[in-house]
């Protein structure tokens, strides 16, 4: 029945590949390649390698692997320095009165602006980079960490006080994982968000990677093969969040099923 | 053991607690009953050093309370937020006996035998959400056992339980308090169950709270849910108890009794 329902639900997908592939056709818009010449395209690209190499080309080496390297390291990054900071703010009411403004203020920023700064401060790209990911995806992690540490229910906190927790228990064991469902809402945002900042990085600050071949394909009027980065990178998006979504599953299924309950 | 004196608390301007003097001998089980709203629970919460009153004192084995006391327990009416639901049963009852100096192996072991103690053995590996409303506060009970306090504080346990599981806490309560001697005071709304559980109840006047009557409850140690209440010192009493959280004046009849 579930399947059946998927199925169902599913059916849009080819009705529009195969009425976009229809069109193209018959427009012969060099701006629009068919889908299935960009398919074709695509596997050229990245999976006509040795099966020694799980059929992956160097050029998918060089593309996929900067890319996907640089997207975790800076989410990873932002991660850490988020929880971290978001913590303290969250359970320092001094802390964050003279943080809010800064914050407010950092997190209005439009990250890409940063890119040149970054770039004539780091002088190489990948830290220019990675700065700009970190920046501009920090601010969802830190502001969900902050408001899922200041909203710990009282009961658990004056629990925690009764049995005379320590510092380091109240904060592993009362408050992060009370916040735990905020804050991985805010790293499911960041994610997303750590994707589209890495292209933009990468088309602004570029040596190699996904972004930096979307650009060149461009220039060189290599149309189908910026298509190809287009639907590689929406498949790249698509998969990173179901992932998530999956492991957030996990984590949080105490909170999922304690909502159920009650 | 418990020696509460002359305690005052308001809350700005308002007066909840208007000079309230109890105490508890070690061992005992004291039922602190009133009237909604008239302020047992800032009574509690001053007792277990949640709140710093407005004046007076109290006093835990002879020591002044003025933060949260190490040998004090506390189980709150809300067991849904008084559990963690990230943690399982087993590991919500171990987790404060890490300040007794116990390592992992003894925390688990201390923890199951007071799971064993509630009737909750098996359930050790559940999440509070896999349980029921009466097994979550058993496990709450379990935790304040299994910490050994020297007093322990009920804020209206029952109050979110249906009637059966309420009876069947109640008296697990009876058993456990009795078993480890622990000085014990119930703080709830319900009449019948503070003639129940007590040794003595204390009746607390309409908000600003003043000790209305300190009764003394002679039911005898062992307390039964039907024979008890069928007895008339039981049916005497509740009514008695009844009539003072209503704002009446003690009658003459137990008054000659103490």
């Amino acid at each position: 029945m579930n399947v059946i329902r998927a199925v169902g639900r599913l059916w849009l997908v080819p009705v529009t590949l195969v009425a976009w592939e229809i069109v193209t056709r018959a427009a012969e818009q060099p701006f629009f390649p068919p889908p299935s010449a960009t398919l074709a395209r695509m596997g050229e690209m990245w999976l006509s390698g040795p099966p020694a190499h799980l059929l992956l080309t160097e050029q998918a080496m060089d593309d996929f692997g900067p890319s996907l390297a640089r997207l975790f390291a800076g989410w990873t990054l932002a991660a850490v320095l988020g929880v971290a900071a978001g913590v303290a703010i969250g359970c320092s009411s001094r802390l964050s009165g003279y943080l809010d403004p800064l914050i407010h203020l950092g997190r209005a920023v439009p990250p890409p602006l940063l890119v040149p700064f970054f770039l004539a401060l780091l002088k190489l790209s990948t830290p220019a980079q990675l700065t700009t990911i970190v920046f501009g995806i920090i601010w969802p992690i830190l502001l969900n960490t902050v408001d899922g540490t200041r909203t710990v229910d009282r009961q658990h906190l004056e629990t925690a006080r009764i049995f005379g927790f320590s510092t380091v228990q109240r904060l592993t064991r009362v408050i992060v994982p009370a916040a735990m469902p905020k804050i991985f809402a805010g790293l499911r945002l960041a994610l997303s968000l750590a994707l589209i900042l890495l292209v933009i990085a990468e088309i602004l600050a570029g040596s190699g990677g996904l972004g930096y071949r979307l650009l060149s394909a461009q220039r060189s009027y290599l149309y189908t093969d910026m298509w190809g980065c287009l639907v590689v990178l929406g498949l790249l998006g698509y998969l990173l969040n179901s992932a998530f979504l999956l492991l957030e599953r996990r984590v949080l299924a105490w909170h999922r099923n304690a909502r159920q309950t009650t | 053991m418990l020696e509460i004196t002359d305690l005052v608390h308001s809350y700005g301007s308002h007066r909840v607690l208007d000079g309230v003097s109890i105490r508890a001998a070690e061992g005992e089980l004291v039922c602190v009953v009133g009237p909604s709203g008239c302020g047992k629970s800032t009574l509690l919460r001053s007792v277990a050093g949640l709140i710093r009153p407005t004046g007076g004192r109290v006093l835990i084995g002879g020591q002044p309370v003025d933060r949260i006391p190490d040998n004090l327990a506390v189980v709150f009416q809300d067991y849904s937020r008084s559990l963690y639901p990230w943690m399982t049963a087993a590991n919500n009852v171990a987790l404060p006996l890490r300040r007794r100096g116990l390592d992992r192996r003894r925390r688990r072991e201390a923890a199951m035998a007071a799971l064993d103690q509630v009737g909750l053995a098996d359930a050790a590996a559940k999440y509070p959400w896999e349980m029921s409303g009466g097994m979550q506060q058993r496990v709450s009970i379990a935790r304040a056992l299994a910490y050994r306090p020297s007093l322990l504080l009920m804020d209206e346990p029952f109050g979110s339980v249906d009637a059966q599981t309420r009876e069947d806490l109640e008296d697990l309560v009876l058993r456990v308090c009795a078993h480890h001697g622990m000085t014990t005071l119930l703080i709830t709304h319900d009449i019948d169950e503070s003639v129940y559980v007590g040794d003595r109840v204390i009746v607390l006047t309409r908000s600003p709270a003043r000790v209305a009557a300190d009764l003394p409850v002679d039911l005898g140690e062992s307390r039964d849910q039907i024979a008890t209440r069928q007895l008339d010192a039981f049916v005497r009493l509740r009514a008695e108890v009844g009539r003072l959280v209503r704002g009446g004046s003690p009658t003459s009849t137990v008054l000659e009794k103490q």
